[in-house]
């Protein structure tokens, strides 16, 4: 029977359509023919074929459909046969001498349908009557359908209030005793489904069930639709009867459907006002019913009513919503001791939905519900399951997304204890939440308290967590993570100096503690805005007392030092002279010589030292002359100390190539436009000559190795320095020196040796057409240049 | 008997009318040849009357030692002495207030009928014998006590049930109330109904003969209910041929009615529990 189940199936659904349509065609003939006696006989015939076994819920439901059309032309009838004279009492009898039950009371229901229209008769005592008479049907499925059936006749005739078949005083709770009492005998046939048949076929009886639900829950639905269902009506009676039900049921996928229709099909208003009575039914359910799923959606559904209006949140504040439902969901955590921590952490994360919505000042309720967790948290370690890790960063993230502000969570207390139970690949996913959040809505983290606090939550990103080996790292997500940092410390600003100083001190605190792989991500950033907030205390008013104050210019140089220094554990040594450079700079902007000299020195001692790299070097070098060349503070003994050392460096460069450049660059750090005192035309010469004489060695060099004339292109350049001192008028470099240059530039390339080199005739050619430019310009330049032949 | 008599192609044609007949109630009763005729309907106490035409057969006499009428088994009165007829002659017969306490009744094994039977005796040509039909039913008032049946049955950790009926007598055209409240089920029932048998006994003694009847069979509830259900009863009784009760009927018969409630389990046992109910006819209210 189990290996063609489906088949069979087909066939006896086959069969059973092929029987249904056969009694139907008599019985619409017996209807054509007004016929009553026939038509109540095949009409029955038909209904027959409903008395099966052995169809399974959707194919049952198929038949049935066909079978409900039938009745409904039947109907029809009925009604015309009153008309013609018979009377509807009597027809309501006739059709109960049939034999079998069921065609007896799907033909019952009918005629009582057209009974009601006809309002002969109350419509609360026929309703009653067919409720009553439907017990004889204890078959769950063939039960089901027929409640269903008449639930689907009696919907539009119930005795409602401004229904046309409104009766006495009592009528609305007549149409709700009649759909409860429908709905409580559906319930019952539903879950005794459960206890029938085999064990083996547990699995398949509750997809059946599953798909016989709405069955029922049509019931509840038909319930909210009564219209003269007050407040009152609900609470005395509606609720109280359905939840009884429920309770009493004990059964599991009844309960869990039940509960959730309960929540969806009835108003929002109500739930509120009745939040007691519903939330006190979950701690009966049992204990296999998923209840957070149930109170979860409870929960959101009530936050997108108190979104839904303003108006609406009066009501929430006076039936103490939050409070109830916090006592609820204790309740229930209490009750189901073994329940999963997915569980727990989703409740409480709707709580916390619902709380936000509906008091958004109430910070002491979010801190009481994240307090709640970290007491359910407590004791069982971090969390293993990555579907209750997703939930705690939701349950995290709900104040960032609602408060769009950090301060808000940073105010929370318990907020960095729940974080505490995540691992550390969470926290980081968590921390980078956080990040995420401060630079949407660029939220100002103001004072050192916070930024502790802040750097406290999100110190997955910020050290290295125990236990977290570095293999587990992606390469890229690291740089991803330390780049988020960064941007983090960039936005970190306080308009009071003083507070901002001790904003990056907290700040310094926290990375330097966070091991080497993050420095060279975490300093620059510090660096920089600790430079933003000298540069701000250069412009400030320059009375003020400086002794006094902790942010003096002269101290944040000190800290920047330290930080600095912190790098050198690192092997970044490119990374450190920069930051050494640009200090410097700073420090000249502040007329800080001492401060400017130490960094310089720190910079060259990195550079002799931990630069090894011929190109780091190249790099550095002219970093180095560039940044001295801007400098004015020093005096000149500094300075000529700090410029001998970087010519020197220049002049020590690998190749010859780079130290001819490095040398001709040097040139620029003995004439300074705008400082007098630099201006030395003897050694601009000097270092210009020097490069030439490597430029020469470079040029024989290639010509030994590899036989052939090397690229003119650093003639070209040095002419070009050449042409720049002798426009700036440094009487050194003369007309004749220019000249020499340019015909050894052109007999070396000319020469036999030389090798076509395109890029450096259209160099030495252009730079041939500016000489004649400046020529033609006439006045002073073009006098200047008149001199020089090309 | 009446082919019988129609073989000898009778001299004369006999025809009873009854006094009343165009306004007494006609009811069908079945014959033995199966074929239902249309005869009017007596209760006891009523006088029975009409007249009885014999008219020759074209122009011939019927000449005869006497004629009578009787109903048969009681009563016979004479309505002609010896003599000769030639033409129509037409006699009036009553037979006043008569007796008939028991109902025509037709049953498996005995049959209770109500005759009048014309006779014009001849000498060597045999009687001509003509007969009528005719129904009696008595109509009794609502008994005065008339209890519920109500009761409480089982087996043991098995199944109880506990039933009602909401009276013990019902006439013709009632409907039985009630409900039936399950205690305790054990077994997986399949369905239940209700049936109404009927029980004629005829006979007495060591020649008591006994046959039951199944007249309906009326299905109460699909499926198997759970400890605590309660399923409603309504039979309606209009659509089934039901009689009376009949008790020791001249010494001869007894006919009796029995509720048989059936369980029917899912391996087709069957459970049940008759209780007798008393049925009357009650007087139509008209």
């Amino acid at each position: 029977m189990h290996h063609n189940g489906v088949e069979d199936e087909e066939k006896w659904l086959a069969a059973g359509i092929t029987g249904l349509q056969q009694n139907a065609f008599f019985m619409h003939r017996a209807l054509d023919s007004n016929n009553l006696k026939d038509a109540l006989k095949y009409s029955a015939q038909m209904l027959s074929e409903l008395r099966t076994s052995r169809l399974s819920p959707q194919k049952y439901y198929e038949l049935y459909m066909r079978a409900f059309d039938e009745l409904r032309k039947l109907e029809i009838f009925f009604k015309e046969e009153t008309k013609r004279g018979c009377s509807i009492v009597e027809l309501y009898e006739l059709v109960q001498h049939a034999g079998n039950i069921l065609p007896r009371l799907y033909l019952l229901c009918t005629v009582g349908s057209v009974y009601i229209k006809s309002k002969e008769a109350p419509a609360k005592d026929i309703l009653k009557d067919l409720v009553e008479m439907c017990r004889g049907i204890q078959h769950p499925l063939r039960g089901l359908f027929l409640r269903s059936y008449l639930s689907q006749v009696s919907r539009d005739k119930l005795p409602d209030l401004g229904s046309e078949y409104e009766g006495d005083a009592e009528t609305v709770s007549d149409a709700v005793e009649f759909v409860l009492q429908n709905f409580t005998e559906m319930n019952k046939l539903w879950v005794r489904m459960q206890h029938q048949g085999p064990a083996r076929e547990k699995e398949k009886r509750e997809k059946e069930r599953s798909e016989l639900r709405d069955l029922v829950g049509k019931n509840l639905h038909v319930l909210s639709q009564i219209e003269g269902v007050d407040l009152d009506m609900y609470r005395e009676t509606v609720l109280t009867r359905v939840l009884e039900q429920v309770v009493n049921c004990k059964d599991e996928i009844a309960q869990c459907y039940l509960m959730d229709c309960i929540i969806q099909v009835f108003p929002d208003e109500y739930h509120l006002q009745t939040l007691e009575t519903l939330l006190g039914a979950f701690p009966q359910l049992q204990p296999s019913v998923d209840i957070k799923t149930v109170l979860s959606r409870l929960m959101d559904r009530l936050s997108n009513y108190a979104a839904s209006s303003a108006e609406v949140l009066p009501e929430f504040f006076q039936v103490e919503a939050f409070v109830k439902l916090s006592n609820a969901i204790g309740k229930v955590i209490e009750a189901q001791d073994d329940m999963p921590v997915i569980g727990v952490v989703t409740l409480y994360s709707s709580l916390l939905t619902f709380t936000l919505q509906v008091h958004p000042d109430r910070l002491d309720f979010v801190d009481q519900i994240l307090g709640a967790c970290v007491t359910k948290l407590s004791g069982k370690g971090k969390l293993e399951d990555s579907k209750s890790r997703k939930q705690v960063v939701a349950l995290l993230s709900a104040p960032l997304q609602k408060y769009n502000d950090i301060d808000i969570a940073l105010k929370l207390s318990n907020y960095p204890h729940v974080m505490e139970y995540l691992d550390n690949g969470t926290k980081k996913e968590m921390a980078s939440v956080i990040i995420q959040s401060i630079m949407k809505n660029k939220t100002l983290i103001s004072n050192s308290e916070k930024v502790e606090a802040l750097f406290e939550l999100i110190k997955g990103l910020i050290k290295d967590l125990e236990g977290n080996l570095q293999s587990e790292l992606d390469e890229e997500d690291f740089h991803e993570e330390q780049n988020s940092v960064a941007r983090l410390i960039q936005m970190l600003h306080n308009d009071d100096p003083e507070e901002m100083l001790k904003i990056i001190c907290t700040v310094k605190k926290h990375i330097l503690a966070g091991g080497p792989k993050r420095l060279p991500f975490t300093v620059p950033p510090l660096i920089f805005n600790a430079l933003k907030l000298i540069r701000r205390l250069q412009n400030r008013d320059e009375n003020v007392a400086e002794e006094d104050t902790p942010a003096t210019p002269k101290k944040i140089f000190q800290i920047l030092n330290q930080i600095i220094e912190a790098l050198s554990s690192v092997p970044v040594p490119e990374v450190a002279m920069r930051l050494y450079l640009q200090c410097a700079e700073a420090a000249d902007d502040s007329d800080l010589e001492p401060v400017a000299y130490e960094f310089f020195t720190q910079a060259y001692l990195l550079y002799e030292e931990e630069i090894s790299d011929s190109k780091a070097q190249v790099t550095a070098i002219h970093l180095i002359i560039g940044t001295l060349q801007r400098m004015h503070v020093f005096g000149v003994e500094n300075r000529d100390t700090l410029t001998h050392k970087a010519t020197g460096y220049s002049a020590k460069l690998l190749k010859k190539p780079d130290q001819c450049r490095a040398v001709y660059a040097c040139s620029h750090l003995f004439w300074v436009d705008d400082q007098d005192s630099i201006k030395d035309g003897e050694r601009v010469l000097l270092c210009l000559k020097r490069a030439l004489r490597i430029a020469n060695a470079a040029q024989q060099m290639a010509n030994a190795t590899r036989g052939s004339g090397g690229s003119v292109t650093l003639f070209i350049e040095i002419l070009n320095k050449y042409l720049y001192f002798f426009e700036k008028g440094v009487t050194q470099i003369t007309v004749a020196s220019v000249q020499s240059l340019i015909e050894l530039i052109t007999n070396e390339m000319q020469g036999e040796n030389a090798t076509p080199d395109p890029t450096a005739d259209a160099f030495f050619a252009s730079t041939l057409r500016f000489i004649q430019f400046q020529k033609d310009k006439g006045g002073a330049v073009g006098e200047k240049y008149e001199a020089i032949k090309v | 008997m009446n082919y019988i008599l129609g073989a000898f192609k009778p001299a004369c044609h006999i025809s009873i009318t009854f006094s009343d007949g165009k306004s007494r109630k006609q009811v069908p009763l079945k014959k033995e040849n199966g074929q239902t005729v249309m005869v009017p309907l007596f209760q006891s106490q009523e006088n029975i009357s009409g007249k009885i035409s014999i008219e020759p057969v074209s122009g011939k006499k019927v000449e005869h030692n006497g004629i009578k009428v009787e109903l048969l088994g009681q009563i016979v009165r004479e309505l002609d002495v010896p003599g000769e007829i030639y033409e129509r002659k037409t006699y009036p017969f009553e037979f006043s207030t008569v007796e008939m306490p028991y109902e025509t009744y037709n049953g498996v094994n005995v049959r209770l009928r109500y005759i009048l039977k014309v006779t014009i005796s001849r000498g060597y040509a045999g009687s001509i014998v003509e007969y009528q039909d005719f129904v009696v039913r008595n109509y009794g008032p609502p008994p005065s006590i008339n209890n519920s049946i109500k009761m409480e049955v089982g087996i043991e950790d098995c199944l109880h049930i506990e039933f009602e009926y909401n009276k013990s007598k019902y006439h013709l055209k009632d409907v039985i109330i009630g409900k039936i409240y399950f205690l305790l089920v054990r077994i997986k029932i399949k369905n239940m109904d209700l049936e109404i048998r009927r029980r004629e006994s005829t006979g007495s003694g060591a020649n008591t003969h006994v046959e039951t009847e199944t007249l309906a069979k009326f299905e109460l509830m699909d499926g198997a209910p759970v400890r605590g259900e309660s399923i409603p009863i309504r039979l309606f009784l209009s659509p089934y041929e039901l009689t009376p009760t009949y008790r020791n009927i001249n010494n001869k018969f007894s006919v009796k009615y029995y509720l048989n409630l059936v369980l029917v389990d899912e391996e087709d046992r069957r459970y049940f529990k008759q209780q007798e109910i008393t049925m009357f006819r009650l007087g139509e209210t008209s």
